[in-house]
């Protein structure tokens, strides 16, 4: 049985395309695919994110979230001084492997917010919970299945979020990326974040789940446009953002998933994995490819073969900005910047030249 | 859901359409189209090759996913719809005018075995 978002009804009326990502029903695209890519670059569209799941820690001394996500982070939480800044981490197992990536809102000493994906929230809750169990057993961990979220991105989002929702203008404009503001607006209290998963600016805005979907209305009056998922894969990928379960998960390494800039490995600070990725020997490293031959698209799975040994794609897609397909490859680590390599697409090999992603960044070409 | 009254069509979503000359013109239904999604690239048999019924010789991708088409008839390819190379979209604006393949039949008087629409859209409803 597929959980739903408070959405999922508006999602159905809209004539939405719907599928099960990470247990949820969600809608994959509501017309053309493209088109609500381009809206994204171009304007402002809207993502139902419902289904990523808003984990709040409250707790103080001994007890405080600060104490607890300092060893379950291997990103370093003492990077957040000021209330509202976020903070992208990964969550690591003791050997590790990526338990999750996500993101950390410092808010209060006694109050972290955590955003943490779909299909991982029951894991990442009752790992958080058996390492509260040990470290800070007075901190609570709560799970807000009572939130909906709506990200809005595009280079004229945050201008129709201020048309849409009276009052948030003069508590938003000035939030720096990757920080975020609590408002209370028409629709109750509002979790403003300017974060997104597109590449471009905007914002992520927690509702009351009950809200939401007047929250949605307004967006949409305001003209932004109803995205799906297949709209948000291929941004993201533009991004050159990792995807979770897709090119990192429990089986591999942050360090050879293009993620060595969350690790804090440099800080004397303890925290779990970090033993084990001190001793790692890396052999692989994540990296974008473009496909310069005609013949097909780049798509997760397929083996690509360079002089120094066979990598494989964890991403694929077909660009719709550079009208080009791309992708994320784990590649033999001694596999260089501008080196040609070839992928196996059904019977040819395919040209595809390795760049630096992101391939694409508030609204233009960056990797060519 | 738009279904030509005129066309056949098989379980694995191609419309056929029986040319005055003999030969059958192949695409994909506006189903199948809709569940793809955008498409983005084509690959089409060459004039001469010799297929055999139900084997792969069509390749539509969406962004989303790459989907094989096959000959539903025995037979040989006279023609593929090189327009598409350059435009694969035309499929997605209209299934039944953007063909991706003509095939010359083996054995005449075979496409009795096909679905009519009636046929085809309860097969869709019930997927």
């Amino acid at each position: 049985m597929l959980k739903v978002t408070p959405l999922n009804a508006v999602h159905r009326a809209s004539g939405a395309r719907m599928v099960d990502f990470g247990g949820f029903d969600m809608p994959v695209n509501y017309g053309s695919q493209i088109d609500e890519h381009h809206a994204v670059r171009r304007d402002a569209g809207m993502f139902d994110v419902s289904h990523m799941r808003v984990v709040d820690l409250h707790g103080e001394g001994t007890d405080s979230p600060r104490a607890l996500l300092r060893f379950a982070l291997a990103n370093n939480v003492d990077k957040l001084t000021v209330p509202g800044k976020a903070l992208y981490s990964c969550m690591l197992r003791d050997d590790g492997g990526v338990l999750d990536d996500l993101i950390v809102y410092f808010l209060r000493e006694d109050f972290f917010r955590l955003v943490v994906n779909a299909g991982t929230a029951v894991k990442d809750v009752a790992w958080l919970n058996a390492l509260a169990a040990q470290r800070a057993p007075g901190l609570s961990i709560t799970p807000r299945e009572d939130l909906a979220m709506i990200a809005v991105q595009g280079p004229m989002a945050r201008e129709k979020v201020w048309r849409a929702i009276a009052g948030t203008e003069e508590s938003t404009r000035a939030l720096k990326p990757f920080s975020a503001a609590t408002v209370q607006g028409p629709w109750g209290e509002l979790f403003i974040a300017r974060t997104g998963y597109t590449g471009e600016d905007g914002f992520e805005i927690v509702v009351a789940a009950s809200r939401a979907a007047d929250l949605w209305h307004a967006l949409r009056a305001a003209g932004v446009a109803p995205c799906g998922l297949g709209a948000r894969d291929t941004l993201r990928l533009e991004a050159g953002m990792n995807l979770y379960g897709q090119d990192m998960d429990e089986t591999v390494s942050p360090l050879e998933s293009g993620l060595a800039w969350t690790v804090d490995l440099a800080s004397e600070r303890d925290f779990s994995g970090k033993r084990a990725l001190a001793g790692e020997r890396v052999s692989r490293k994540l990296t974008g490819l473009l496909l310069v031959d005609a013949g097909g698209v780049l798509r997760a799975h397929q083996v690509v073969h360079t002089a120094h040994g066979d990598g494989e794609i964890t991403s694929g897609t077909f660009s719709p900005t550079m009208k080009q397909s791309i992708a994320l490859a784990r590649l033999p680590a001694g596999v260089a910047l501008g080196d040609i390599v070839h992928v196996q697409v059904r019977d040819r090999q395919l040209a595809a030249r390795v760049v630096k992603p992101p391939f694409v960044r508030n609204g233009t070409v960056v990797a060519t | 859901m738009n279904l030509p009254t005129d066309l056949k069509y098989t379980e694995s979503h191609e419309w056929i359409r029986t040319e005055p000359d003999g030969t059958v013109t192949i695409g994909i239904t506006d189903h199948a189209q809709a569940a793809l999604g955008d498409l983005v690239y084509v690959e089409l048999p060459k004039s001469g090759r010799a297929v055999a019924a139900g084997e792969a010789c069509a390749i539509v991708e969406s962004v989303k996913a790459a989907s094989d088409v096959y000959a539903p008839l025995a037979g040989t390819i006279v023609a593929g719809n090189d327009a598409l190379s350059g435009a694969p979209e035309a499929v997605n604006e209209n299934a039944y005018d953007a063909w991706l393949f003509k095939l010359k039949p083996s054995d005449a008087g075979d496409l009795d075995r096909f679905m009519d629409a009636v046929a085809y859209s309860r097969l869709v409803a019930e997927a």
